[in-house]
């Protein structure tokens, strides 16, 4: 966001806000204790909104829910922001000093009327207008979002969107404000923050810029290496299709099961030269590899650190030995390079840290034994005096500005890629569920009395309609492929939308139907929008 | 909130009890059918939350309707009232009033407390164990019904669409037997006029008390006029002035009371009219509701007026419903006149002792369990709803007109110089003519007790269950604050139950720690195990004739400091008072 | 990237005197917070740093000068020029019999070492009662994860506050019934997989007595390999979502046999999810395979 890549606030701040919007985010279940934060607040008198086409418990927490028509954030957001524009509610002064493009986006917004709002979300008008100006009123508000927001075609307008609104009503840079995409898993924001995206080094450090290239160059020996961006994972997967890529390295993931197409990514991989997997797991993707290096647990079986969506980095510990032949990430990687012939020692987890502190100023104040005593610090902390930053963008609030100021860009609504016909009359979403997590490859190891098992939620009117019973085993079909999948009915979902996980994958392939059209920019699928059907099992003869 | 609910759907007439309070359901997410735009929109958060107070109205519209409280009733009621479950039930199962499991439509409520002890209720109960089976089916031990008057006492009640409930006085076996096998009702139970009058009572007979014209005719609501005249600094001045002390039982200064709400910064006000008198042996209030209802309103839209009150409440114990029926009347018909200023509502109160503590009642209120809360801080400040609130007795709030009308100074020439005006003391027991009788301030006992006909007296417990013991030779004491106080008693609520000589005190004395064990909240160590270890200790030592009991005398007097000590409420600071001058003025165990 | 602190609005110092020695803590605290500022050691147990202060136990009572009852340090704010004993005759006498009306009825046997150091300096006798009614019953095992022993609650609240608005919000227990008979219960008292518990396990979190328990750790106990003096605990970040919830790994012979997480870190206050809480059987199962 206007160049770091991490939420603006702290979990602290949802305690002392005074409106809370949920967008595309069902943290009650997915990220649980986020939500303590969230209930402080609501118990301190926070408003609480719920934007998501399903009824989730987070949205049962909701003063009030809004639930949108899967993929048409974009138009709720710019009729939120025509409301408040023409409720006098933009912040002109912020908008004047920290702000560009304004101009541009109040003309794509003055399109999308309340009328037009309604028809493109399904959400009541009066309903739109109420939560835009609560939002354009309120002194401190927040927004918070997950994949809702970011598993579409669009994921990087969706944010625009969302960002604009902050920006149009000052809402971002100060106590209680601010803009958090909540992350996924324990260390995405980790995995960005040490360069692990195509475009960045550590620190979010720009790859192509020549300064930063030289620094980091200069640091490692002169050693060489790319100085153009490379790909993401979708485009790693094009990449294959084309030929291009015909070897693949992968280090704890699992797109055998993860990938939205799923029947295409299996064949992709199966298509390689050479497939190296690394992980803790003999996954569905480890076993499609030539190679596999089993690896230890990196929050209970080794050393180093990872950073939260506070943008907090934190120790993790080696608390376990790892089982016979499992080695620590550092170490393998090591040895990997020793036999393509760069010696780097057996560097501890602390001293890759420090070298990393050496070349990412974000970072050059996180000294292990600061982490330990501060039970983490929040980036940025440039020097071993540094506090932490409890919330970025204050500078948008210096007179005059500090640094480049922020740009809204005009977006435009765009519906999901998988359109809904006769023929596949279903909107089918997806997401987890409290207790699973993933391709359940580590959830599954335990057991849980809220777990059921994989189904197809549907409304009770939906079951009638298409005359099957709860619990009843159906054929699930998309544009993509076919499932058979058990039913069972969910109020909380209206009539046309479905609900399924990817938590089991040797169960119910739910990927099978998944579409992956993908973001150009951030290289994420559309997990939350795929047309299908549902189709009666006929009895066995 | 997310709610979850897996007991399976409430029966029609189950949500039809609940819709009866609260109209039928809005959408399908507050428990109703999906309408069309339940699929994009949803208004809950804080304003479904906020409905929590509303949750004892409900279960009683449940328990008058059905009978019981089932898992499907208490469920849709939650998601009415977005409520979790477990909350509910702790909620449900902290009253004695509601049922748990179905008992059927039929329930005989028989009071077998201390007064109707000693009028004959334990045979009147050991007789329905022998014909018609134990309690807890279709009838019930019940404490104290505030039916002292005309003991022994009982209530009955038939739920269904039209819940009838009716409270019986000197009920025999033959009566209850009757009820049970299905018999009609018997009437009524009679309402004795008062015995001794003061300025207080003085209306009571002398108007209709359904009737406000009737009450206008004998002076009605000219204190409120007299009070908007001069305005509240001005009445709270006289009230200050009157040096009236409360008469529920704590006896804090009420002037002083009105002074901090009234200067209470946060907003809004709220106005408690205590009326949950549980206190075994007191029916003062009761008679004072049935039978000068208007005076009660009156008094509260004084108090509400002097403290800046926007809303107020009266907290009537269940077992009153024809006080309940009398104070809504005189609600509706003063409110209909345009004589009040604010919104006054009844709420009923659900069959525990402890919710006449003014912050559990408070949590009634709230639809809480009725749990009393640490002070500080004190209600003035943050009471009801966290507000600033003015918790005051009915007897309290109606001493307000002749305050208002005649002036601080004119009050405080009655009585004695620390304890001002007359008081309502409720005579039971073992007397010629029991009832209410106002007397002032500083009258002794023994006078009361003449008045009301007393002989062969083997003791007086003054104040009831929380209050002590008297013998014979201390029924000089002057009744006021400061008279009973040097004797180490107290005027409690004005209850004075007489026990003749052939009263059986060993069983009184069981019968009150039965009732502490009974009524305890169960929140606090000392009070939650204390009352039950007393109980049991007391058990142990009068089923031991004879036989060194020092030590258990010991572990009681231990128990009993740390009670009094160490508990959050009054409850448990009072709850050995009784036992301990019995053992030690009485003397018991050695009888 | 500025860097914005949010601090605080500056608090003031108020002075009362404990004990005879006089004490300065911030406007706000309780009588406990003053009472551990100068290591006078105060019994507790329905209190916990990440809880509301509750003071129902009445354990921690001291005598405040002008007050006719004694009052909970766990909850009574300081207020300048008060004057507190914390061992005086009477408080000596509640607090006692505090631990012994509990130790009469609940079996503390597996309470902390400190609450068997306060029986003792309290002189304790909780059998001097003699034969009387207890709240022992069957322990409820119907889950996987985590059993609960009535026998041992103390009815602290604890667990009702962390599954209620302290923490959880989720409200599947609550206390229930009254009296001597009131009692921890999901509504209705139907087993947890029938109630709303969604098993995060926060209650076990802040269980003082051992009534809720890991079943990990029951069993072990059962089997008698449970031993504390050969676990250590190690602190690390939670592998599931991105929030960072901090464990504390409590590993004996290289085996998590329990996972909590620190009170006083920002991100949980000591409160966790089911994965966090109880999701880590993933890495041992590997080990055995």
């Amino acid at each position: 966001m206007f160049g770091a890549g991490g939420g603006t606030s702290s979990y602290r701040e949802a305690e002392e806000t005074e409106l809370i919007i949920l967008w595309g985010s069902n943290a009650r279940e997915t990220h649980p204790i986020f939500f303590h934060h969230v209930l402080k607040g609501v118990r301190s008198g926070a408003r609480l909104i719920a934007v998501d086409p399903r009824r989730t418990s987070s949205a049962e927490w909701a003063d009030v829910w809004l639930g949108l028509d899967v993929g048409s954030d974009i138009a709720l957001a710019n009729a939120m922001a025509r409301e408040i524009i023409h409720a006098g509610l933009a912040n002109m002064e912020f908008i004047a000093g920290a702000t560009t493009g304004f101009e541009d986006f109040a003309r794509c917004v003055e399109a999308y009327t309340l009328e037009r709002g309604e028809a493109d979300t399904g959400i009541p008008a009066a309903a739109i207008k109420d939560v835009a100006l609560s939002y354009g009123r309120a002194d401190r508000a927040m927004i918070c979002w997950t994949l809702g927001i970011t598993e579409h075609h669009n994921a990087v307008d969706n944010v625009l969107a969302l960002i604009n609104l902050a920006l149009l009503t000052g809402k971002v840079g100060r106590y209680g404000c601010g803009l958090n995409p909540l992350r996924g898993q324990n260390n995405v924001q980790g995995g960005g923050d040490m360069g692990a995206i195509p475009a960045r080094l550590p620190g979010f450090q720009d790859l192509e810029v020549p300064e930063i290239h030289e620094k980091f160059a200069t640091a490692w020996g002169g050693a060489q290496f790319p100085d153009r961006k490379g790909w993401h994972l979708s485009e790693m997967f094009e990449a294959m299709d084309r030929g291009e890529l015909r070897s693949v390295y992968i280090v704890g993931e699992n797109p055998a099961r993860s990938e939205a197409d799923q029947t295409r990514a299996v064949r992709l991989l199966r298509g390689l030269e050479h497939l190296v997997v690394q992980d803790i797991f003999l996954t569905q993707t480890a076993e499609l590899a030539h190679v596999v290096l089993p690896a230890a647990a990196g929050w209970a079986e080794s050393e180093g650190t990872v950073t939260n969506s506070e943008r907090r980095v934190q120790r993790v510990r080696r608390a376990l030995e790892p089982p016979a032949g499992a080695r620590d990430d550092v170490d393998i990687i090591c040895d990997l390079a020793r036999r393509l012939g760069a010696d780097w020692g057996h560097p501890t987890a602390e001293q890759v840290w420090d070298e990393c502190r050496s070349l990412s100023p974000m970072h050059a104040g996180m000294a292990y034994r600061r982490l330990d005593e501060m039970g983490g610090i929040q980036w940025p902390c440039p020097d071993e005096s540094h506090p932490g930053t409890q919330f970025l963008h204050g500078r948008l609030w210096e007179d005059p500005v500090g640094g480049p100021r922020a740009p809204f860009f005009a977006v435009e609504n765009d519906p999901p890629v998988d359109r809904l016909t006769e023929e596949f009359p279903i909107r089918l979403t997806t997401g987890r569920r409290l207790d699973s997590f993933n391709t359940g490859v580590q959830t599954g190891e335990y057991t849980s009395p809220l777990r059921r098992g994989e189904a197809l939620l549907i409304s009770p009117e939906d079951g009638r309609r298409y005359g099957v019973e709860d619990g009843e085993s159906v054929l699930a079909t998309s544009r993509r492929g076919s499932v058979e999948v058990p039913v069972r009915f969910e109020p909380t979902l209206r009539p046309g939308l479905a609900f399924m996980t990817l938590h089991f994958p040797d169960q119910v392939a739910t990927n099978v139907l998944t579409i992956d059209a993908t973001d150009p920019k951030s290289g994420t699928a559309e997990f939350k929008a795929s047309a299908i059907r549902i189709d009666k099992i006929p009895a066995a003869v | 909130m997310d709610i979850r609910t897996t007991g399976g759907p409430a029966t029609a007439e189950e949500m039809a009890a609940v819709d009866s309070l609260l109209g039928p359901a809005d959408s399908l997410w507050s428990g109703g059918e999906r309408r069309p735009a339940d699929d994009h929109v949803a208004y809950g958060g804080r304003s479904r939350r906020s409905q929590r107070h509303l949750l004892l109205p409900v279960l009683h519209a449940i328990q008058d309707r059905i009978g019981w409280v089932s898992r499907g009733a208490l469920e849709y009621a939650c998601r009415r009232l977005s409520i979790p479950p477990a909350e509910a039930f702790g909620v449900v199962s902290f009253y004695a009033r509601f049922a748990l499991h179905d008992r059927g439509p039929l329930a005989l409520h028989v009071c077998d407390d201390v007064a109707c002890k000693c009028a004959g209720a334990d045979e009147i109960c050991a007789r329905l164990e022998s014909t018609v089976g134990p309690a807890g089916g279709a009838w019930h031990r019940s404490a104290c019904l505030g039916l002292c008057d005309v003991a022994p006492a009982a209530l009955v009640e038939r739920s269904g669409a039209a819940h009838e409930e009716r409270q019986l006085g000197s009920i025999t076996f033959e009566e209850a037997d009757g009820i049970l096998r299905g018999g009609a009702w018997p009437r009524e139970a009679a309402r004795p006029m008062p015995r001794q009058r003061g300025r207080m009572l003085r209306r009571i007979g002398e108007y209709d008390p359904d009737s406000l014209d009737g009450y206008l005719s004998v002076g009605g609501f000219e204190a409120l006029a007299r009070a908007r005249d001069v305005g509240a600094e001005a009445v709270i001045r006289e009230v200050t002035d009157a040096r009236l002390l409360g008469r529920g039982g704590a006896a804090f200064p009420t002037g002083r009371k009105w002074e901090s709400v009234a200067k209470a910064v946060a907003r809004p006000h709220y106005l408690v009219c205590n009326a949950d008198e549980s206190e075994p042996g007191t029916f003062k209030d009761r008679v004072l509701m049935e039978s000068d209802p208007f005076a009660v309103v009156e008094g509260m839209a004084i108090a509400a007026f002097a403290t800046g009150c926007d809303k107020g409440f009266v907290y009537i114990r269940t077992e009153y419903p024809l006080a309940r029926k009398r104070i809504e009347n005189a609600i509706a018909q003063t409110s209909a006149r345009g004589l009040l200023d604010i919104d006054i509502e009844v709420r009923r109160g659900a069959g525990v002792y402890i919710c006449g503590e003014e912050t559990a009642l408070f949590n009634s209120i709230e639809g809480k369990r009725g749990e009393p809360r640490n002070k500080p801080p004190f209600p003035v400040e943050v009471g009801l709803f966290g507000k600033p609130t003015l918790p005051n007795n009915v007897e309290t709030l109606v001493n307000m007109l002749d305050i208002v009308v005649g002036g601080g100074a004119a009050f405080v020439s009655i009585g004695t110089k620390d304890s001002s005006g007359t008081r309502q003391f409720c005579v039971s027991g073992d007397v010629e003519r029991p009832g209410l009788y106002e007397v002032a301030m500083g009258t002794p006992l023994r006078a009361l007790l003449d008045m009301a006909g007393s002989h062969k007296l083997q003791a007086v417990l003054l104040g009831g269950a929380a209050g002590s013991f008297l013998t014979p030779e201390q029924v000089d004491v002057p009744l006021s604050f400061e008279g009973t106080r040097a004797i180490g008693a107290t005027l409690g609520s004005g209850a004075v139950i007489v026990f003749g000589e052939t009263a059986d005190m060993k069983q009184v004395l069981l019968r009150i720690a039965r009732f502490f064990r009974d009524e305890s909240c169960g929140q606090c160590v000392p009070c939650r195990v204390g009352t039950k270890r007393q109980e049991e200790i007391l058990e142990r030592m009068l089923a031991s004739h004879g036989g060194d009991s020092r030590a258990d005398v010991m572990l009681l007097s231990d128990i009993a400091q740390a009670m009094r000590d160490a508990s959050i409420c009054g409850l448990g600071q009072t709850a050995a008072s009784a036992i301990a001058s019995g053992l030690t003025q009485l003397k018991v165990l050695n009888g | 990237m500025a860097d914005a602190v949010f601090v605080g609005m500056p608090k003031r110092m108020v002075g009362l005197s404990i004990d005879g020695r006089d004490v300065e803590v911030v406007e706000g605290s309780t009588i406990l917070d003053a009472c551990r500022r100068m290591a006078i050691d105060t019994p507790t147990l329905c209190q916990l740093d990440n809880l509301t202060p509750i003071n129902v136990c009445r354990v921690c009572v001291v005598e405040l000068e002008g007050s006719r009852v004694l009052v909970p340090a766990c909850s009574r704010k300081v207020e300048a020029g008060m004057k507190v004993r914390t061992d005086s005759k009477r408080v000596r006498h509640s607090r006692r019999l505090v631990l012994e009306l509990l130790g009469s009825s609940v079996d503390m046997s597996l309470c902390s070492p400190e609450v068997r150091g306060w029986m003792a300096r309290y002189g304790a006798e909780p059998d001097r009662f003699g034969a009387v009614a207890t709240v022992a019953q069957p322990v409820k095992v119907d889950n996987d994860l985590y059993v609960r022993d009535y026998s041992r609650c103390i009815l602290c609240y604890k667990c009702v506050e962390a599954c209620g608005v302290d923490a959880q919000n989720t409200f599947a227990i609550g206390v229930a019934g009254r009296g001597f008979d009131a009692h921890i219960s999901t509504e209705f008292d139907v087993g947890l997989p029938d109630s709303a518990c969604v098993y995060c396990g926060n209650c076990i979190g802040v269980c003082p007595t051992g009534a809720l328990m890991f079943k990990s750790e029951h069993d072990m106990r059962a089997a008698g390999t449970w031993d504390e003096s050969a676990q250590n605990v190690t602190e690390t970040v939670c592998p599931y979502c991105g929030v960072g919830c901090m464990l504390e790994l409590h590993v004996q012979d290289n085996t998590i046999v329990k996972v909590t997480s620190p009170l006083d870190h920002s991100v949980t206050a000591g409160h966790l999810c089911v994965k966090g809480r109880f999701g880590f059987e993933f890495v041992q199962r590997r080990r055995g395979e």
